[in-house]
């Protein structure tokens, strides 16, 4: 986009350059989308005055898909196609989803993640998210009336590569530019930080509609460093309906019950729990397909017996969090309670027992998280003004690593490091003349290979045959500031490279994510070569211009041939957009950015130098 | 990096090129001011990190990306004593060669066997308690092999002795992390 905007990093832009860019919650339960208005967060509301939309998804046989509210309804009249709670699968097999007994979808166990095949066709679970997020999109465009520059969607701090990757790849689906996907606790301490003020060590309680997340962070004069985070990705609100289902069943002694009716009493199961947050009983009603009543009353003291191990499990991955932050209790100033699933008092008391302290619950526990990802959207974007100047240091949940020898794991990166990171590992071959070597990466803390998350396996081939142990093939991970890893290998010795980088193989390939955005492209009506051809031709415009801004400004920085060989990509490229092939616009865009790497690289060192010294620099030698 | 080369004439802020020590304005030395490190590491962050850049084009946020990583890579170094004593050791020529050097006197080993033998028996009989009375032990031993370090390293400028040190206290932080496993292993259950 723009090479204009590097100037001066710190200085607010002009008010009429206000970028459009919003802060999404894809919940389990729930999402919300925010943005920063006249410099104050808010959560943007439907036309019927809402904020929050049920993550719910109707696929209906003529092909329509009904979102949230209007998909509520669905859930107990048509449960097969009515997809709920969808986070859950995100970048899940059919072997990871808990309590799949009671759910009434028709699950197909495909490579990688598992799908839905609904009436509508065979959904994926990104798939199904980004109708989500379309809704929330369209929701935002209406509101501030443009197009998004951009969006921060959060997600739960120990959610592993693959689920990140696939809310990734669900928000591209949507037609959202992802500024940055952004650890849910961490959101939120920037909405409660920015809000109070806040110095010291805070802890982080967010226990979401499926997901539980533990962080621990210091916050001191604008710097929100995380030290260590932990969680369950599979514990949350969803959990205590169930608790509160199976035990529906049990006394009203229900032994087959059809998947409507599950749902139904999984609704009931929900209702009680929210109203024993304010009362001791909670009365439960329904009439079952078969005609049959169910008349139950459920105490207090009954619910919080029967999801005591719930919250223990909450407990653990706390104790884990403390100890890899090097910290105790003591040292927590305050604990901010996040997630929809944090109002059950018997939460709230068992957070406040071990931390020795009463949560803080003063902003909304069900808005926070979108408040403080619209806050960093902005800044994102480049809206920022002198007093937005925080900066965020965030860590990887779970160690990464790669398989070796009998089954075993070799951590890579270790968890809780902050992130960006890369680092690298020599291998060798042990067979003479071996020219390739197979690699598997994994995620996770145990130290069989059997009980980590496969992330991906690939292979290095076109090793030089050499004797064994004298190859050295170099394996670099990377870990960028989405938490998103890149692996590549590369042999060393020889003059010959060989190099692959993967995406896991839990997340969708390229090919895959290209074919779901022409199908959805297709269902709207919409040309596909022409909407293509448009797209490259405004991206290569702006790319054009802003090349052009910055040659204006900064010409200076280059040597005469850098600038005949830049002046030479551009008048390409300009040709290029007066033509009609999308792909030669693509291309050439791709190589005039090339071109300006080191361009680019000195303006945004000058910036940078700048904004140190506060002063321009008038004369620049090369 | 090809980039790098071009850019040093630039006064390449950072200067990756020097040490982690001068790189953070800091004196090469094991005793550091924390609270410096810190700040530094905030005010070069606040200046390379990934979200100031999250607006520009692929090429300054890969750039940036780069950037912050070894901004990264040089804090956690100097950040942690064993890693910070281990690239002191590098930056003077003097390597622990802790790889091929496994020679260590009888009387550290014999200890090392009896530490490991009481990790282990608590960890069998599933004594969260002795198991945290171990890893405090191991704890204030650690920092006794620190000083040690440091007054090699600082004062004496013995960087065989440092590298001795060095050795032992990688046994320690082993074990360390074996308590660790055995306590969460206990909490798993």
């Amino acid at each position: 986009m723009a090479l204009l905007q590097i100037t001066e990093p710190g200085m607010s832009a002009a008010p009429h350059q206000h970028k459009l860019a919003v802060g999404i919650d894809l919940g389990t339960t729930n999402s919300l989308v925010a943005t920063v208005r006249n410099g104050i967060a808010v959560v943007l509301s439907d036309e019927n005055g809402r904020g929050l939309l049920p993550s719910i998804v109707h696929y209906k046989p003529d092909g329509g898909v009904d979102v949230g509210y209007a998909a509520q309804g669905a859930q107990a009249t048509d449960p097969r196609n009515t997809i709920v709670s969808v986070k859950r699968f995100m970048g899940r097999g059919l072997k990871d989803v808990s309590h799949i007994e009671s759910m009434p979808y028709d699950f197909l166990d495909a490579e990688g993640m598992v799908r839905l095949r609904t009436v509508a066709g065979v959904k994926s679970p990104v798939e199904v998210s980004a109708d989500i997020l379309r809704v929330l999109r369209v929701r935002a465009e209406a509101s501030l009336g443009g197009d998004l520059v951009g969006a921060v969607i959060t997600v739960p701090a120990y959610f592993d590569d693959a689920q990140r990757q696939a809310t990734k790849d669900a928000a591209k689906l949507a037609g959202l530019n992802v500024l940055r996907l952004l650890n849910e606790p961490t959101a939120a301490a920037i909405a409660y930080g920015l809000d109070n003020a806040s110095e010291g060590v805070y802890a982080v309680f967010d226990l979401g509609g499926g997901t539980f997340d533990i962080s621990i962070l210091k916050l001191s004069r604008g710097v929100f460093e995380v030290l260590a985070t932990n969680g369950d990705a599979a514990l949350g609100g969803d959990d205590f309906d169930q608790r509160v289902y199976c035990w529906i069943l049990d006394d009203a002694k229900i032994r087959f019950p059809s998947i409507e009716d599950t749902r139904r009493l999984l609704l009931k199961a929900r209702e009680a729990k929210e109203m024993l947050t304010s009362h001791d009983e909670a009365p439960i009603h329904a009439e079952l397909g078969t005609g049959e009543q169910v008349d139950l009353t459920l105490k207090i003291e009954t619910f919080a017996d029967m999801t005591k191990t719930l919250i223990s499990k909450t407990l653990g991955p706390t104790r884990k969090a403390l100890r890899d932050a090097g910290l105790t209790v003591d040292d927590i100033k305050g604990v901010v309670m996040v997630g929809g699933a944090t109002r059950m008092p018997q939460v709230q008391r068992a957070v406040a027992e071990y931390f020795r302290q009463e949560p803080l619950t003063n902003l909304d526990p069900e808005k926070v998280v979108a408040l403080g990802a619209a806050m960093q959207a902005n800044v994102l974007a480049g809206n920022r003004a002198g007093a937005d100047d925080w900066l965020l240091l965030d860590v990887i949940p779970l160690s990464l690593g790669l398989e070796t020898m009998g089954g075993l794991t070799e951590k890579v990166i270790p968890r809780n490091s902050t992130i960006p990171i890369a680092k690298a590992q020599e291998f060798t071959t042990f067979k003479d003349g071996q020219t390739a070597m197979s690699f598997h990466v994994v995620q996770g803390e145990r130290e069989l290979i059997a009980d980590c998350r496969s992330l991906a396996k690939f292979e290095l081939r076109g090793i030089p045959p050499m004797v064994a142990g004298a190859a050295r093939i170099r394996v670099t991970f990377q870990v960028d500031a989405d938490g998103l890893l890149a692996v590549s290998a590369r042999e060393m010795t020889s003059g010959v490279e060989a190099s692959i980088s993967v995406k896991p193989s839990y997340g969708l390939s390229d090919d895959e994510i290209a074919g779901m955005l022409k199908e959805s492209i297709e269902h709207v009506g919409d040309d596909v070569q022409a909407r293509n051809l448009r797209e490259q031709q405004v991206e290569a415009q702006r790319l054009v211009e802003a090349v052009e801004a910055a040659l204006a400004a900064d010409g200076r920085l280059l040597r005469a041939g850098e600038r005949a060989d830049i002046d030479e990509e551009i008048a390409s490229l300009r040709k290029r957009i007066a033509g009609s092939d999308h792909r030669a616009i693509k291309a050439g865009i791709d190589s005039l950015n090339a071109a300006t790497q080191d361009f680019a690289a000195r303006r945004m060192d000058q910036g940078i130098k700048r904004a140190l010294t506060g002063q321009k620099i008038v004369e620049f030698k090369i | 990096m090809r980039l790098r080369g071009k850019l040093q004439r630039l006064i390449v802020i950072p200067d990756f090129s020097q040490d982690f020590f001068a790189l953070f304005g800091l004196r090469r030395a094991y005793h550091i001011d924390a609270a410096k490190l810190d700040q530094a590491y905030h005010e070069m962050q606040g200046r390379v990190h990934p979200d100031r850049h999250a607006h520009l084009p692929e090429t300054e946020r890969r750039l940036s990306m780069q950037w912050a990583t070894q901004v990264n890579e040089a804090y956690r170094t100097l950040k942690k004593p064993l890693l910070r004593a281990h690239y002191l050791l590098r930056l003077a020529g003097a390597e622990t060669d802790h790889e091929n050097n496994t020679a260590m006197s009888p009387a550290f080993l014999m200890e090392q066997m009896e530490w490991r033998e009481a990790v282990a028996e608590a960890r069998a009989a599933g004594e969260h308690h002795e198991l945290e009375k171990l890893m405090q032990r191991l704890e204030k031993h650690g920092g006794e092999i620190l000083a040690e370090i440091e007054h090699s390293l600082d004062a004496k400028k013995d960087y065989a002795a440092a590298a001795d040190a060095v050795r032992r206290l990688m046994f320690i932080e082993k074990l360390e992390h074996e308590i660790e496993d055995a306590l969460e292993a206990l909490e798993n259950q």
